[in-house]
């Protein structure tokens, strides 16, 4: 393949990630001001297949399934979020402190990040949900926000250590510069591309993840309406009704891919070693 | 060799022990006390005083600590509140489901994302390498209990090949029914874990591909494919072997959620039912036994990585 191809390839997937996550962006804005049915309206009969009023049929209550997809895009879009700000606060903070610190606090700091890495971020999000009275919107932001936090913790105290290498840190001591100055001038702008490429993908893992929560019946409870729920749901009444559980799953499917086509998008725009190959 | 894996037991051992802290912490930090959970609602308080002190949990936190390590030393992890029964044997009842499918899911991921990888890789000029590289793209974005269910729709209740849940009571004492049980689960864990591995594979043999080796000896006359037999594949595994470990614990949280859409009797649904019951001391030796074996794991792909990579044995010494 020639070079100008790997190029138009490189461009169409970019485009084709920006088309599904604003696509399914756009319906979760839009789910704010207007869904076609009310969210618990049964206005259908039970099981109908797509049609012209239910354009992704009804569930087996009888509720528009279009209408809870889009208010799905808002949830996934919310959690994901939300789960990603936590943990990037927690994780950066954490992260630049390792960095920062004395060798042995950041040894300890570093082999707690390894030891938290390995239990899968869904799993300490179960912990963290049954470690809260009742499951909610907040309490699946706050679970999937911690269990991401030392994924992006490690990424970013090796990013700052990499930096604090650099001879114009060296200068910046010289002269006299405080740690907190630093860190804003100087470590946070070098380290926020790759950080952000990083981010993105948390992103795509923390929708994932809610979807996942919500199957298993520990996501935001009923009134939000989550494509994981809405799949643990349609599971029962597949064999009459495949479309119930169709739907959700693609919708999911859609963001996740179009996140991580994004992500590698902005890496080969950010990462010069990469604009090359 | 032998002094790297004594200090690396060593650090298995220590992080095992930061582990256990970071769990009882955790546990501790669950809202109320556990004997409520014990007696149930309603109980009077003399009752909950009683069930207190049959928890230990009116002992002081430093009393409760030492208990808790001195039983985990015994590997003693306790009885169930909800069934009384132990915990232990609990455990290892489930795992000989979580287990198998674990294993299972892994090697036939395997099977298909190396050679695919590899293909991939080696033919990234042909529409086909492309191609794959695309579906192992998608395939990572796939939701496991999506593809699960879709597969319970085609294969059990379509084609009526497969059952599409549950699992015989009588466990492997009925081989048929519990390896035809097993047949879809082991399939749903290993396609979505085969699309990650397969992009692993892939970069790490495009790497070696364009590595200074192997043109050298292409130089002295091997050809491509052998010369990527004799020197690509043992440099293009080190890489990938590290990543594995991070893998096969993906595949172990993969049936967390893939028990749940087959209905199958393991640690995943011993670990949601836990936290549906409140079952504390269920939850905990759940996620003890899961964190023994997710270090376990990485201790053995560290050590092969060694035996695999002698430059990483010469660094050792150094």
């Amino acid at each position: 393949m020639s070079r100008s191809n790997a190029r138009t390839g490189k461009t169409l997937t970019l485009w084709l990630s920006l088309v599904l996550v604003g696509a399914i962006t756009l319906a979760g804005v839009v789910s704010f001001v207007w869904t076609p049915f009310a969210l618990s309206d049964m206005a259908g009969g039970r099981l109908e297949a797509p049609n012209a009023t239910h354009w992704a049929g009804t569930d087996r209550l009888g509720r528009d399934v279009f209408t809870q997809l889009m208010i799905g895009a808002r949830i996934a879009l919310i959690v994901g979020a939300g789960a990603v700000a936590i943990g990037a606060v927690i994780g950066v903070i954490t992260g630049i402190l390792a960095a920062f610190a004395t060798r042995f606090l950041d040894d300890a700091l570093a082999a707690f990040f390894d030891i938290l890495i390995a239990f899968p971020t869904l799993l300490v999000a179960m912990l963290v949900v049954a470690a809260r009275e009742e499951s909610s919107l907040s309490t699946a932001i706050l679970a999937l926000g911690i269990g991401l936090s030392p994924i992006v913790g490690r990424i970013t105290r090796i990013l700052t250590k990499q930096v604090l290498s650099q001879d114009y840190i060296t200068a910046a001591r010289v002269c006299g510069t405080s740690w907190p100055v630093i860190v804003i001038w100087h470590i946070l702008p070098n380290i926020a591309p790759f950080l952000a490429v990083n981010l993105a993908l948390q992103f795509g893992l923390a929708v994932m993840a809610e979807a996942s929560l919500s199957y298993l019946g520990l996501g935001a409870p009923p009134p939000n309406a989550s494509w994981g729920r809405m799949l643990q749901e349609a599971q029962g009444t597949v064999y009459s009704a495949p479309w119930g559980a169709i739907f959700p799953g693609l919708a999911l499917f859609a963001l996740v891919i179009g996140i991580n086509l994004l992500a590698d998008g902005l890496r080969d725009r950010f990462d010069p070693s990469r604009r090359s190959a | 060799m032998l002094g790297y894996i004594t200090r690396r037991l060593f650090i298995l051992l220590l992080s095992l022990f930061v582990a256990a802290i970071v769990l009882f912490v955790l546990l501790r930090l669950l809202p109320g006390d556990p004997a409520n959970a014990l007696v149930g609602v309603g109980a009077t308080p003399e009752q909950i005083a009683a069930a207190r002190e049959q928890l230990g949990s009116d002992q002081p936190l430093g009393v409760q600590f030492l208990t808790y390590l001195r039983d985990l030393a015994a590997f003693d992890l306790g009885n169930s509140f909800v069934t009384r029964g132990s915990i232990l044997e609990e455990i290892s009842r489930r795992l000989s489901v979580t287990l198998p499918l674990t294993f299972a899911a892994f090697f036939l991921a395997l099977v298909i994302a190396v050679p695919l990888g590899i293909l991939a890789a080696v033919k990234a000029d042909r529409w086909y390498g492309l191609l794959l590289s695309i579906v192992s793209q998608a395939g990572i974005a796939v939701p496991v209990f999506w593809l699960g269910i879709l597969l319970v729709y085609e294969f059990s209740l379509t084609l009526r090949w497969l059952p599409s849940g549950g699992f015989p009571l009588r466990g492997y004492a009925d081989p048929g029914p519990a390896i035809r049980a097993m047949v879809l689960p082991v399939l749903t864990i290993a396609i979505v874990m085969s699309a990650s591995l397969m992009r692993y594979v892939r970069a790490s043999t495009l790497d070696v591909l364009d590595s200074d080796f192997l043109r050298t000896a292409r130089a002295l006359g091997e050809s491509r494919a052998e010369a990527l037999m004799r020197h690509g594949i043992r440099n293009a595994s080190v890489p990938v072997i590290s990543v594995l470990a991070i893998e096969l614990a993906t595949a172990f949280l993969g049936a967390v959620v893939v028990e749940q859409v087959f209905s199958l009797p393991g640690m995943g649904s011993m670990l949601l039912l836990g936290i549906q019951q409140r079952d504390y001391p269920s939850i905990q030796g759940v996620l003890i036994v899961t964190t023994l074996l997710v270090l376990l794991t990485g201790f053995l792909a560290d050590l092969l990585q060694r035996l695999l990579d002698p430059r990483l044995r010469q660094g050792a010494r150094r």
